[in-house]
């Protein structure tokens, strides 16, 4: 680097640029703010979404699966899992894992879920499925 | 050592590599998990293992930066560490904190660990990464303050160089994003925003800055190449990694529920993202050529040009590879996205910690450099864990591309399970990478403990 570009130079830029591109993210981030109440269904959000999410949370299922894309990729997406399973077929996989797990393959705990627990969770799921999430994944299967 | 206070360094840096040790174990549990899917089933369920894996790689690499940053401010400040004293406690905390809970994972159910630890009080855990029990994320906020309290009450009675500024921007960056972890709001969408700007505004902003730093500190002092030039360099890096990091945030934001125009912001900003990690390399190369000095520690100079390389080859290369939105669409959540997470910690966090292991451990213990025979060892490790992490990325990518074709793109696509047996085979090549990985670990820890006694001389 040539002797006109001085290190004090560097340096102004550098705060200057990331002051100034921080800004922006501040901005951008607003803006998303104000346009999210109509694509996060916040507004369809229950005690009983509140208490799916909170179950999801607690044991971790993000530690196996992905979430809108975003987890572990050991196991199936579950942001769609309600367009492959339904509602019913969401439970009943959750209720149907042996303890000891399946000889062999990848398998998922049994959590003992409650009813009304399952019921929360997949209220969770289909809130989730809910998001306007551009469209993604590009087929059911997640 | 110039200060007797860079000693307390020494405790962190050991740490650190246990951890590390820890962590390659675990990975390979998951390995095989992948393939034999019952395989410690239902003792140590995979999400349990993936938890202790990546919250060790965390915290291994949080030893390694709190040592480097110990090492390194009382040398650039030129004066003693403000606090030995508070710097060895804060050790003891953290290992504690970090053992427990690791211990925590491991022996008691994940929901029952929430109830015991006040997850009701505020719901913190069970998002990826930031996992940690709430004592462990308020342990890990109490030991950040005083580690940084620590270390600019030296700046503040010391010299104020670029490089310790830089560091210190990073440090306070990395506990500043910290803070996002403790909200969680029930709004999925909100929550997903605010963990990137942990987890992205960490590896991609304010901890390159920490890479950056620590890499021309290093470089100063092996190729004694003028301070001016480099830290010149260094302040382009930093301005190149923040103008297009921060708003590369956005590539985070095309499909979970955030608008559309993140697709374009996100895109344009994180392809932006691999030139400072290509200067990074330029940067090494550059000043390794116009070294003025031949520094007996070869090691930590290989050390120097390879976290160059590997940080630009993951973070940059593999990331780009995912980073636009029409790519990412049928990439997203994928062995793709797998395979750019290993190169780009190891290349860019675990090796630069490396290197500054490299540098001061020999230094910490009383010589210049060490013996050739135990540099030689640190080689071999060097490029056994490398060339393993380069086959372990190439496999996952394969595995990736093989998934996204059976399940995603094609007109009828597979489900998850059908496809991942399909690609099963690179999931066993992948673990056997990992055990040359764990070979070349085992390497570099011998290599501390051969040759010791032929003293090379600086
Ligand atoms: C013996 C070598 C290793 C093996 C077999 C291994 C295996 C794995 C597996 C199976 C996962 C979980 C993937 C999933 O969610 O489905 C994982 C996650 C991860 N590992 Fe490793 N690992 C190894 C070494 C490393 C190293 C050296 C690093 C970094 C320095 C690392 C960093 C990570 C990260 C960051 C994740 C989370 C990835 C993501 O969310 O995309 N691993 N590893
Ligand atoms: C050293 C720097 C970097 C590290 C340590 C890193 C690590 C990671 C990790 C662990 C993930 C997975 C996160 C998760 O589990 O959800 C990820 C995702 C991603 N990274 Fe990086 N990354 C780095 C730099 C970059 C750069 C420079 C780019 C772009 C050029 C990039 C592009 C991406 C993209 C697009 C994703 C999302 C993948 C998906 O949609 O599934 N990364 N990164
Ligand atoms: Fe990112």
């Amino acid at each position: 680097m040539s002797g006109a570009f001085t290190k004090s130079m560097a340096r102004n830029i550098f705060y200057g640029g990331t002051v100034f591109f921080f800004l922006l993210f501040l901005a951008l981030s607003f803006d998303t703010h104000t346009q999210l109440p109509k694509r996060d269904m916040r507004a369809n959000i229950t005690p009983q979404i509140a208490e799916g999410k909170k179950l999801w949370e607690v044991n971790n299922c993000i530690g196996c699966h992905t979430l809108l894309g975003e987890g572990a990729y050991f196991a199936p997406e579950l942001g769609n899992v309600i367009v492959r399973y339904g509602e019913e077929g969401t439970k009943a996989f959750i209720q149907a894992r042996p303890k000891e797990g399946i000889p062999g393959r990848r398998s998922m705990p049994q959590f003992n879920f409650t009813d009304d627990q399952l019921n929360a969770i997949v209220a969770f799921l289909k809130h989730v499925n809910s998001i306007n999430t551009n469209n993604w994944p590009p087929n059911s299967q997640g | 050592m110039q200060y007797k206070s860079q000693a307390v360094a020494k405790p962190y840096f050991i740490a650190a590599i246990g951890l590390f040790v820890g962590q390659i174990l675990f990975g390979l549990i998951l390995g095989l998990q992948y393939v034999l899917g019952d395989f410690l089933f239902p003792a140590i369920p995979f999400n349990v293992a993936r938890m202790v894996h990546t919250n060790l790689l965390i915290v291994w690499l949080l030893f390694g930066f709190m040592g480097g940053a110990y090492y390194m401010i009382p040398e650039e400040s030129e004066t003693e560490l403000f606090s030995p004293k508070l710097a060895l406690i804060l050790f003891w905390t953290f290992l504690v904190a970090g053992a427990l809970t690791i211990v925590g994972y491991l022996l008691v159910p994940y929901a029952t660990l929430a109830e015991m630890t006040g997850n009701n009080l505020v719901e913190t855990m069970g998002r990826e990464f930031l996992e940690q029990p709430l004592p462990t994320k308020l342990g890990i906020v109490v030991v950040a303050l005083g580690f940084l309290f620590n270390l600019t009450m030296t700046m503040l009675k010391g010299k104020k160089t670029a490089i310790s500024m830089v560091l210190m921007i990073g440090l306070w960056g990395l506990a500043v994003f910290f803070l996002f972890s403790f909200y969680n709001p029930v709004n999925v969408v909100l929550d997903k925003f605010f963990w990137w700007w942990t987890v992205h505004l960490w590896v991609e902003g304010v901890w390159e800055l920490i890479l950056g730093s620590f890499l021309a500190f290093v470089l100063i002092k092996t190729t004694g190449v003028d301070r001016e030039v480099i830290e010149k360099w260094l302040y382009v890096i930093v301005t190149l990694t923040l103008i297009t990091g921060i708003i590369g945030t956005g590539h985070h934001y095309f499909w979970i529920g955030t608008p559309e125009y993140w697709q374009w912001w996100g895109s344009i900003f994180s392809a932006l993202e691999p030139i400072p990690f290509f200067a990074m390399t330029v940067f090494a190369f550059n000043m390794v050529n116009r070294r003025r000095r031949e520094h007996p520690n070869k090691a930590a100079v290989l050390w120097a040009l390879g976290t160059g390389v590997m940080a630009f080859l993951g973070a940059g290369v593999w990331g780009f590879l995912h980073t636009l939105a029409p790519v990412n669409y049928y990439t997203h959540g994928t062995q793709i996205t797998a395979a750019h997470g290993h190169m780009a910690f190891y290349g860019a966090y675990a090796m630069v910690n490396l290197m500054m292991i490299s540098y001061a451990m020999p230094i910490l213990r009383g010589r210049a450099a060490n013996s050739n025979k135990s540099q030689v060892l640190e080689m071999w490790s060097f490029w056994l864990m490398t060339v393993a992490i380069v086959f372990i990325t190439l496999f996952l990518t394969a595995a990736g591309i093989l998934q996204v074709w059976l399940q995603r793109a094609s007109d009828t696509p597979l489900p998850f399970m059908v496809a991942q047996d399909k690609i099963a085979i690179f999931y066993w090549m992948r673990e056997w990478a990992g055990v040359f990985f764990l070979i070349g670990l085992i390497v570099y820890i011998v290599s501390f403990f051969v040759g010791g006694d032929e003293k090379e001389t600086a």
